[in-house]
């Protein structure tokens, strides 16, 4: 969104407050996408934890078994250097997912804290936080998320950080705008009577009532995350080249797709089937909290 | 409207500005060696000092700041310092005509897709049709685009052998040259962008058919077609128009990357070969550019809307 719909005019609408967690459950029953959006992460989340286990092999070890079709031994066939493409695309789970939940986890508690700062403070605090992330705003995170990696360098830790950075904004001004509807409730004038700190007033009083569309915005979050670091790491930007990471699967695999399309098709499965079940899930939290859409 | 307009230059200069200062800095933060990383094996301290000194790295940051800055408001952002040095402007120019050319059938081909699929959905609420979209939807925005890159030339180049697999042809080579290189890493960045848009159109539709006015219309005797086109899409088009601003984000990071499968040298391949060659000054000037673009199309955007919705008075 524009800069000039400055973030003073932008304000969120307060859900109402029934009970969170009988509410979701309620309109997860009736929720078929949502369900099934549950189930196949459910899938994904139990291969990242158990991939040592059910990894059919180890996945750099290479074989003279190269390219070879989808069989009996290899479901999925192998790459180039005889490895197994199951295999490594299971442990590219873990990189896939550890990345979307780490970077969002981090992205939110930097974004929510600059947000909440700036709309509890308002005057210069507010000006100053708000003038950086006007500027962010204005650029797609991928972009950013490019630049940072290339002023950082690649390997896991800078992806992640880099990746977070890039998502700051969306946190920052979904919680400083909540910050501003709330900040005028009685409840923060009566913990404020209380001689409560400001601290405890931003992040025990506000805080909990403002999570509705922080959380649905943390999810997108996680599924735009992993596309992020696919992306990455198929422009060799990413986690390191020994690291069996999904875009680095589909990057290795790129030049031999005429001879084995396997190669192509199989890692950008296991992404897209990862990614539609987090909007899945999103969605259905989405209507579950009645948060209207945060556009990101 | 005029100072409006104005504030809103002024507003996108000072971005520019503010993204040229950041992009020089941060930069000169990256931990490592550039000169190391130029210099490669040849580097004797002699040829190390001379390098420090051509490049001017020897001068205090503000003073190499204000060079720079002063150069590229001329249009020099220096030489690349591989190959034959090339500059770093002649560079960007032979490689935007390639990007604007990608982005514009991108965007083409998704408002193609997304417009009458967004109606269709609208008018046929709760429909198969519209179940059908929703799902196209969501499949849109969770594949990522590289990966499609990667399935329509397995489909069309390797298999049908339709279409060339890689490669860019200037338009000045002929349509049908230009065209068929461009066509599949345009459906490839255009999906995403249509998914979104559709989605866009058919809330907006719902909710302008909703309106007295549509009321009005079916009342009149229009036909449904007529009520459809001339009443409810026009009026639905004008968020729509404020989302295209974000979806561009999306067109513009799948040209970055998409730009790579299919071996355009484009801005983002551009910018891409720079990080991986650590080509700083080539980096520097690609990332200028590319926010340049970015920050003119939502300027774009911002000027259409209030051209497109006369209610909307900006003083």
């Amino acid at each position: 969104m524009m800069s000039d719909i400055s973030a003073q005019e932008q304000v969120l609408d307060v859900p109402d407050m029934a009970p969170p967690k009988s509410r979701l459950r309620s309109a997860f029953a009736r929720d078929r996408k949502a369900q099934v959006g549950l189930f196949i992460l459910g899938f994904f989340v139990l291969a990242a934890v158990f991939a040592p286990l059910i990894a059919p092999f180890d996945p750099n070890e290479m074989t003279l078994d190269m390219m070879g079709r989808p069989s009996g031994e290899h479901w999925l066939g192998t790459d180039d250097l005889g490895r197994d493409l199951l295999s490594r695309i299971i442990w590219g789970t873990q990189i896939s997912l550890f990345v979307g939940i780490s970077t969002v986890a981090l992205a939110l508690v930097a974004g929510v804290t600059l947000g909440v700062v700036a709309g509890y403070y308002g005057g210069w605090i507010d000006n100053i936080i708000m003038r950086y992330i006007d500027l962010q705003w204005a650029f797609p995170n991928f972009i950013i998320a490019v630049y940072l990696v290339a002023v950082f360098g690649t390997g896991l830790l800078n992806v992640i950080v880099a990746i977070a950075l890039a998502f700051l904004d969306d946190f920052a001004r979904i919680a400083r705008s909540m910050v501003l509807t709330l900040k005028e409730e009685q409840f923060v004038d009566a913990a404020r009577v209380q001689g409560f700190s400001d601290a405890r007033i931003m992040f025990r009083h506000i805080l909990p009532n403002a999570l509705a569309p922080i959380i649905v915005q943390a999810t997108v979050s996680v599924s735009y995350a992993i596309l992020g670091e696919a992306s990455l790491s198929f422009l060799g930007l990413g986690v390191g080249p020994n690291t069996p990471t999904w875009g680095l699967i589909l990057a290795d695999g790129r030049s031999f797709i005429s001879q084995a399309w396997w190669l192509g098709v199989y890692p950008g499965l296991a992404i897209m089937l990862v990614v539609l079940s987090i909007n899945f899930v999103g969605d259905g939290l989405r209507d579950a909290l009645d948060v209207r859409d945060t556009g990101a | 409207m005029a100072s409006y307009i104005l504030r809103r230059l002024v507003g996108s200069a000072l971005v520019m500005l503010a993204v040229a200062t950041l992009v020089f800095f941060m930069i000169r933060l990256v931990p490592g060696d550039p000169i190391a990383a130029m210099l490669a094996d040849s580097g004797s301290p002699e040829a190390r000092e001379a390098m420090i000194r051509k490049l001017g790295l020897d001068q205090p940051l503000i003073v190499q700041f204000w060079k720079w800055f002063t150069n590229m408001l001329q249009g020099d952002l220096g030489a690349s310092i591989y190959g034959n040095n090339q500059p770093v402007t002649t560079i960007i120019l032979e490689a935007l005509p390639r990007t604007l050319s990608l982005a514009f059938l991108s965007f083409v081909i998704a408002l193609v897709i997304a417009i009458p699929a967004g109606i269709l959905s609208a008018t046929r609420k709760n429909s198969a049709t519209d179940n059908a979209v929703s799902l196209f939807a969501f499949l849109g925005l969770s594949m990522p685009d590289f990966w499609l890159a990667i399935l329509l030339i397995i489909v069309f180049a390797a298999n049908l052998q339709w279409l060339p697999a890689i490669g860019y042809e200037p338009l000045s080579a002929g349509f049908w040259p230009w065209f068929s290189h461009l066509i599949l890493p345009s459906i490839a960045i255009g999906t995403g962008f249509s998914a979104i848009i559709a989605r866009m159109i058919r809330s907006s539709m719902l909710e302008v058919m909703q309106a007295d006015y549509m009321r009005t219309a079916a009342s009149k005797g229009l036909t449904v077609r007529v009520q459809m086109l001339r009443h409810a899409f026009p009026n639905a088009l004008i968020p729509v128009v404020t989302v295209i601003g974000i979806a561009f984000a999306l067109l513009i990071s799948g040209a970055v990357v998409v730009e790579n499968v299919f071996a355009i040298k484009g801005l983002g391949r551009v910018l891409i070969q720079g990080i991986q060659n650590r080509d700083y000054p080539v980096v520097q000037g690609a990332v200028l550019v590319v926010s340049a673009f970015f920050v003119l199309s939502n300027l774009a955007v911002d000027l259409l809307y209030a051209v497109i919705d006369p209610r909307i008075r900006y003083s």
